[in-house]
């Protein structure tokens, strides 16, 4: 199990390479593994922190301190034990760069028109696989579209779509395993999507019907589901991070086959809680995976305005957290390395971070028209080039996995499924009045149960101001 | 009097006088013995104390005697009781210890509890016996830590997260408010969180502004979460027990001065009800209520009303959310007048919704209006003579029940 790992020498260029695999380490039947290129590796870090162990600390020994340790490096430099391990000294006053000559170059694997680029590695995937990822990319795209519609309509209060992002959601869905816990932002109803949440289901939480797991107390696109390991969605930015951390720390004490995965756009890097929890996470040896989605958007602030570092990849170095920059719209790319990053923090028992760059098509929600902070033609652009799906369809038509027809045929199946699931839902009950007060404790207290009690005689005293849709 | 409060030195002298109060003997005349509210039943020492919805937090001895003067001598106790004395850090610590022995979910995360064993020893020893990673030392990102032992309880662990100060857990108000409180409700109930929040707050000596905060004002209106306070070594194992086995989520309140105190609790298990007030001397004329520290406060002006005739009824409410009308009530209806005693600022503090729920609820029964004694509102000076006045004293305590009881 050699783990191959390189970092440049020289601190102009970080490639960050593709590791060998353990092949049969938690390994999925349907799915084989060829990575090829095996690179030279790094010495070990020195002075790994283990929790587990983690009486010592670095105190220097008595010799070092009262002597200089001398090696004959090329400048003459001496070494000195310093909390945290040695360090050598320099005699020229060097500052390191804010940033690099060149930014960290971008893994992918389908180019812009879904051709397999030459000596590109990958994690293989069946045809079945790859034509239930492309399938749940296109229902994934139905889905948000015909939503969307109807908060236009006036049918649904609100929504949020993925528009853009279907791979990042979908493709790194289905290299994970479904005991690997999910702690999304908002914008990941893909990954629910490929573990098997039905339309029916995200409709009737967006209604706030009683069939709604969330019991109608939440605001739509707020999906959460024990049974399939995802976390309910909590609107305020990056607290899911540090939650996550927390989850794999769980998964650790347990010492399950399984990591915490977590989502967040650009703009959730900016809060404390990032850099709280990556830190958190390489500090405890956490397995999780960090999945970035840079989108280019935060509402309407560009990346720009938001943070001034090579996007979010270098950031995982300043906690020690190894890192990668994916092409977010090629499905294969992001399959890939959300696979590897998962046998790496199982195995290693690490947190890894991966960057998606995307591009946000649809507006932040549908309490924004993002067209009056950036260019129609921009977002045109995105939606055409460098749409995700037709790169992808190219790539499993090219497999002949797929066909004019079987697209079609999807389409139409989907559109007509969405549109059921939408008046269902619509005609579905309310909850209860009950289920305002219920679930704030494991059992309502006594004021709780009072204030019941008031509104209830309220809305007795005066029905023509309580809506009618809610039964009592 | 402030000789008493403030004893020169560590603060194992300066609790002197309340190290040798054993907070379960009343100054109770035995004619009083006759109380049949169900949250004042006497118990004796070794009741089944597991029945959690039964008055069971209250321990009582019948062998009473009154205590005349404050500095009691701890005479040798040759009654049949069983049990072991201890500090009320250990006290936490052997709450925290047997429920982390029963339950393999249960673990502990916060700054310094590892090795350190905790800025005030709570955790002594714990992560020898445990480990590294059920005793886990943090980084210092108090809502990072908070998040993550939220997190681990959505997975199925069961964490108990200490702050190092309460006021340090300002920083976690984001997750503990947003995430803690309301995820079991938004989630439909799908996801529990059954953690415990805990750590020393109040005011302590000389500390500073920010060291010497108040949170329970800060939290109380907080949908989804519990506060309790404890104040002796009993009440303080049986809340840490009963909170970590709750399957909501528990801010425990101790205070930074009463970690000293020493009482001699039961040897075996028992809890204390969250959600009830204790008892603490029964009385005819005024209820005082109080919680955490004030306790002590109100204790030692109960000597010298005692002395002055009056016959006070303090109750250390305990459950701070929400509060035990039920007890409070039964009280108020006996004296009709009542006196809150907070360390909390006048603004916005504990008090100050008790005298709302006392006001509304039992507004008949009231012969004057409720009073409430608290802090200024102002950050706690540093000064130990500014500090001192900030903070309720025994003799405002008098004054205030003499002017209510006229």
């Amino acid at each position: 199990m050699a783990l191959h790992l390189r970092s440049s020498s020289s601190s102009k260029s970080t490639l960050l390479n593709i590791l060998r695999h353990n092949l049969g380490f938690g390994s999925r039947s349907h799915v084989t593994r060829h990575i090829r290129q095996i690179l030279p590796h790094d010495p070990p870090l020195r002075g790994s922190q283990n929790p587990i162990s983690r009486l010592c600390n670095t105190m220097a020994e008595p010799e070092t301190l009262s002597s200089f340790v001398q090696h004959e490096y090329a400048n003459n430099h001496q070494v000195m034990d310093f909390p945290g391990g040695k360090v050598a000294f320099t005699p020229e006053i060097q500052f390191i760069s804010e940033s690099d000559k060149e930014r960290v170059p971008c893994y992918r694997v389908l180019d812009d028109n879904g051709q397999l680029i030459t000596n590109s590695q990958f994690v293989q995937v069946s045809e079945e696989v790859a034509v239930k990822i492309y399938s749940d990319m296109v229902t994934l795209q139905i889905m948000d579209n015909i939503f969307y519609e109807a908060q236009r309509q006036g049918r649904l209060s609100f929504y949020a779509t993925a528009i853009g992002e279907e791979a990042i959601n979908i493709a790194s869905a289905a290299a994970l395993t479904p005991q690997d816990v999910i702690f999304p932002q908002y914008r990941e109803p893909g990954v629910l999507l490929w573990r098997g949440f039905t339309l029916q289901e995200f409709a009737n939480q967006c209604f706030g019907n009683k069939s709604d797991y969330g019991k109608g107390r939440q605001m739509p696109v707020h999906y959460g589901s024990n049974k399939l390991n995802y976390f309910t969605v909590s609107a305020t930015i990056a607290t899911q991070l540090p939650n996550a951390v927390g989850a794999a720390y769980s998964l650790k004490m347990d010492k399950k086959d399984a990591c915490a995965v977590t989502y967040f756009g650009d703009g959730g890097t900016s809060e404390g809680d990032f850099h709280a929890a990556l830190n958190f996470a390489a500090v405890m040896e956490a397995p999780v995976l960090f999945i970035c989605r840079n989108n280019g958007w935060a509402i309407s602030t560009p990346t720009s305005d938001q943070f001034r570092s090579d996007g979010v990849v270098v950031k995982g170095r300043a906690y020690g957290i190894r890192s990668i920059r994916v092409d977010g719209n090629d499905a294969l790319a992001m399959y890939s390395a959300v696979h590897t990053a998962r046998e790496m923090a199982i195995r290693e028992q690490r947190p890894i971070l991966i960057e998606a760059l995307t591009y946000r098509v649809g507006h932040h929600s549908t309490s924004d028209d993002s067209t009056r902070y950036r260019s129609a033609g921009e977002i045109e652009w995105w939606n055409k080039a460098r749409n995700p799906l037709s790169r992808f369809r190219t790539w499993i038509e090219s497999n002949g996995w797929w066909s004019d027809k079987t697209e079609s045929d999807l389409r139409s199946r989907i559109k007509k499924e969405m549109l059921e699931a939408l008046r269902v839902a619509e005609k579905t009950e309310k909850p209860n009045l009950q289920n305002m007060f219920s679930d704030v404790y494991d059992v309502p207290p006594s004021n709780l149960r009072e204030q019941e009690l008031l509104v209830r005689q309220t809305i007795n005293s005066h029905p023509q101001d309580y809506p009618s849709d809610v039964p009592l | 009097m402030s000789s008493i409060i403030h004893g020169a030195g560590a603060a194992t002298t300066t609790l002197s006088t309340f190290n040798s109060v054993d907070s379960k003997k009343l100054f109770v005349a035995p004619s009083r013995t006759n109380l049949s509210v169900r949250s004042q039943r006497y118990i004796v020492a070794g009741s089944d104390a597991s029945k959690k919805s039964f008055g069971s937090g209250l321990r009582v001895r019948h062998s009473q005697k009154l205590i005349p003067n404050a500095v009691a001598t701890k005479e040798a106790d040759t009654s049949a009781s069983t049990g072991h004395e201890l500090l009320l850090f250990e006290a936490l610590q052997e709450g925290l210890e047997e429920e982390m022995d029963r339950d393999p979910h249960v673990c502990v995360m916060g700054e310094d509890v590892g090795h350190y064993g905790g800025s005030y020893k709570v955790t002594k020893g714990l992560a020898d016996k445990f480990g590294d990673l059920r005793v886990l030392d943090t980084p210092i990102c108090e809502n990072a830590f908070t998040g993550m032992g939220i997190g681990a309880a959505m997975t199925g662990l069961r964490p108990v997260i200490e702050g190092m100060n309460m006021g340090f857990l300002l920083l976690a108000f984001n997750q503990i408010s947003n995430n803690c409180g309301m995820l079991h409700y938004t989630s439909g109930g799908q996801f529990t969180i059954p953690v415990v929040i805990r750590g020393p707050g109040g005011v302590g000596r000389q500390l500073g502004a920010e060291h010497s905060q108040r949170l329970e004002s800060y939290f109380q209106s907080i949908p989804g979460i519990q506060m309790v306070a404890c104040s002796t070594p009993y009440n303080a194992k049986g809340l840490m027990k009963a909170a970590i086995r709750s399957e909501n989520p528990v801010i425990l309140f101790e205070h930074v001065l009463l970690y000293n105190l020493k009482e001699k609790i039961p040897d075996e298990d028992y809890i204390c009800n969250l959600e009830e007030a204790e008892m603490v001397r029964p009385g005819e004329h005024i209820t005082i209520l109080t919680y955490s520290r004030m306790r002590y406060h109100v204790m030692q002006a109960a000597k010298t009303l005692v002395n002055k005739g009056y016959d006070p009824e303090v109750i250390d409410i305990r459950s701070l959310k929400p509060f035990d009308l039920h007890t409070i009530g039964n009280s108020v209806k006996k004296t009709h007048r009542v006196l809150i005693v907070e360390e909390c600022m006048r603004t916005g503090g504990i008090g100050a919704s008790l005298t709302a729920a006392i006001n509304e609820n039992f507004h008949d029964y009231l012969d004057a209006p409720v009073m409430c004694l608290s802090s200024q509102d102002v950050p706690t000076p540093y000064a130990g003579t500014l500090e001192e006045w900030t903070v309720v004293q025994p003799a405002q305590i008098v004054t205030a029940v003499e002017q209510l009881c006229q």
